[in-house]
């Protein structure tokens, strides 16, 4: 048997790999078994390119290995080294450097084109091309969204006025430019792919600039999709089924992740894009300033608590914050002993990415059937005697349902007030990131608990352990 | 156009895999239940790190002395190689803690 052959059958069994691993990770049970395949699917394919017969070229080993080897060492390094509580930040960067890679094969490949060190199909010039657009896209939109993740960037600070159109423009004017690159074959030159790139990197960090806050966990499932398809571009470049294959599965589920998230705040992919809740909260009533909330003494939630028959935890982004999901386990497993029936009520869009809150509870060792979906948990909430909302506030606003004046209304909410009794944990009055008021706050059966999620928690650890 | 019906008739099949790759990719992965967003999403993230085959190749396909091309190259295997490493490893971490806790 020729080694090609025994390559080519590498990749066909690697594709494999992938489908059968994402199907399984798409089911609790199954989903550590699916990522091991998918992983070997990929070791699978990382040998077969090694091994394959080329017709060009010195076959550079050492840069290779190396390559791979460094590669891997930082990787595996990083992914031991993260903290639960940054997985939003680690997925950022994950996706931009894979939109990276796309990007440097792209370049890399045209100047060969434009030396006349090989040649192109138009196709392959308009892929290669897409190549630098989706991958540079995705690159600096993911190491902006890392930055915003981290902290180290205010959510509006970079903000251009009309930003929406100037981000409209700068797509026109990639597109052209993609095009007259495309017309103009081998005429056009290395300069203007450069301009090309330089444009699309731009382009990626614009895009991302006016998207922040809750609406992290669409950027990053969009950011995901797009590094797929960046992927899958830079096999097309090679005529390469693998990488086309791996690259369009991963755009399907970044697509559909996307898709969820969206739906999760009743908005349209093109609101969000376009950035904040901002504008239409002037005609919402829940401003009203003379309104006052209940404060509730520690000790008297300790009482309440436990002894109650059924508590609903609801988390939000303050949670991950104050890294409080250790200590909410705590809580937990102090009133199941006193025979509480203790869930966790999950919003989609809970956190700063896709399932940041599963995670985090998962960190903590909840197990995973205590965690209720949106509409599970609404079911649920009917029988719920207290709720306690630690750090979560637009996800609970009543407005969504009840004020068509709110910029939130026909957001799915969790409807906390259908338990007899609600809690709210908060650092402070100031709304949440859609920066409306919330009249949950201000309803008869609401007591509020101030202080930062962690530090009030352990508190109240401290108050049941006293009972 | 010309270029295009050119490209379409070249590539056909890698076209047809194209369009059966992104059913695939939506029948698979369409119902996935709140819990398994993330590890979904970084192990997907770990699977676009394929992006390193194609790394791989350019080095591979390089003269010797062609020290833009290695050093791009070798540039995009470590970035595409720290994405799939990376991206399965702390998948398999998160996994991990969601499954121990099935004792209950």
């Amino acid at each position: 048997m020729d080694i090609k052959f025994l390559t080519d059958i590498g990749f066909l069994l690697g594709s494999v790999g992938f489908v059968w691993g994402l199907k399984r990770l798409s089911s609790p049970d199954t989903a550590r078994r699916g990522n091991m395949i998918a992983s070997i699917g990929m070791g699978l394919a990382i040998l077969s390119i090694i091994f394959a017969p080329l017709d060009k070229g010195d076959n550079n080993y050492a840069w290779v290995v190396g390559g791979l080897a460094v590669g891997a060492i930082i990787g595996y390094f990083m992914a031991m080294k993260v903290k639960m509580t940054a997985m939003p930040q680690m997925v950022s960067i994950f996706n931009g450097l894979g939109g990276a890679c796309a990007v440097l094969i792209g370049m890399v490949e045209l100047r060969h084109f434009y030396s006349g060190a090989s040649t192109m199909t138009g196709g392959q010039i308009a892929i290669s091309l897409s190549a630098l657009l989706i991958g540079g896209i995705a690159f600096t939109g993911s190491m902006l969204a890392w930055f915003k993740l981290e902290d180290w960037l205010r959510d509006n600070s970079l903000i251009l006025p009309k930003h929406s159109v100037f981000n409209m423009a700068l797509l026109v004017v990639i597109l052209a430019m993609g095009i007259y690159i495309y017309v103009q074959n081998v005429e056009a030159g290395m300069g203007l792919a450069v301009i090309f790139m330089i444009l699309a990197l731009l382009y990626g960090v614009s895009f991302v600039v006016p998207i922040g806050g809750a609406d992290m966990p669409v950027v990053i499932s969009l950011l995901n999709s797009f590094s797929g398809l960046s992927a899958a571009s830079a096999g097309l470049i090679y005529g390469n089924n693998f990488m086309l294959v791996g690259g369009i599965l991963v755009g399907a589920s970044g697509t559909i992740l996307t898709v969820l998230m969206c739906e999760a705040m009743n908005r349209s992919l093109l609101n969000v894009l376009i950035g904040g809740f901002g504008g239409s909260s002037a005609a919402s009533k829940g401003a009203s300033g003379d309104q006052v909330v209940k404060e509730v003494t520690l000790n008297d939630a300790a009482i309440q608590l436990f002894y109650s028959n059924s508590v609903m935890i609801v988390p939000g982004y303050g949670l991950a914050v104050a890294q409080a999901q250790k200590v909410c386990k705590e809580i937990d497993d102090l009133l199941e002993s006193n025979g509480v029936d203790v869930k966790y009520a999950i919003h989609p869009v809970a956190g700063r990415m896709p399932g940041h809150m599963n995670v985090l509870l998962a960190e903590a060792d909840v197990p995973y059937p205590k965690l209720l979906d949106l509409e599970d948990a609404n079911a649920a909430l009917k029988n719920t005697d207290i709720v306690v909302v630690v750090g979560a506030n637009d996800v609970v606003n009543p407005s969504a349902l009840d004020d068509p004046g709110s910029p939130i209304y026909g957001m799915p909410v969790l409807q906390v007030w259908d338990a007899k009794n609600t809690i709210v944990l908060k650092r402070s009055m100031n709304p949440g990131y859609a920066g409306i008021q919330n009249p949950l706050f201000f309803l008869e059966k609401t007591r509020m608990l101030f202080g930062d999620a962690k530090d009030t928690l352990s508190k109240l650890v401290t108050e049941i352990k006293n009972l | 156009m010309d270029g295009f019906i050119q490209f379409f008739e070249d590539y056909q099949l890698l076209i047809y895999l194209l369009v059966f790759t992104i059913i695939l990719g939506f029948e698979v992965i369409s119902k996935v239940p709140t819990v398994l967003h993330t590890p979904l999403m970084s192990g997907a993230n770990a699977i676009s790190g394929v992006v390193v085959i194609g790394g791989i190749l350019l080095v591979r396909q390089a003269e010797a002395g062609d020290y833009f091309s290695l050093g791009l190259g070798l540039f995009g295997i470590i970035m595409g190689m720290v994405n799939a490493t990376g991206g399965f490893a702390v998948t398999d971490r998160m996994l991990e803690m969601f499954k121990k806790k099935k004792k209950k």
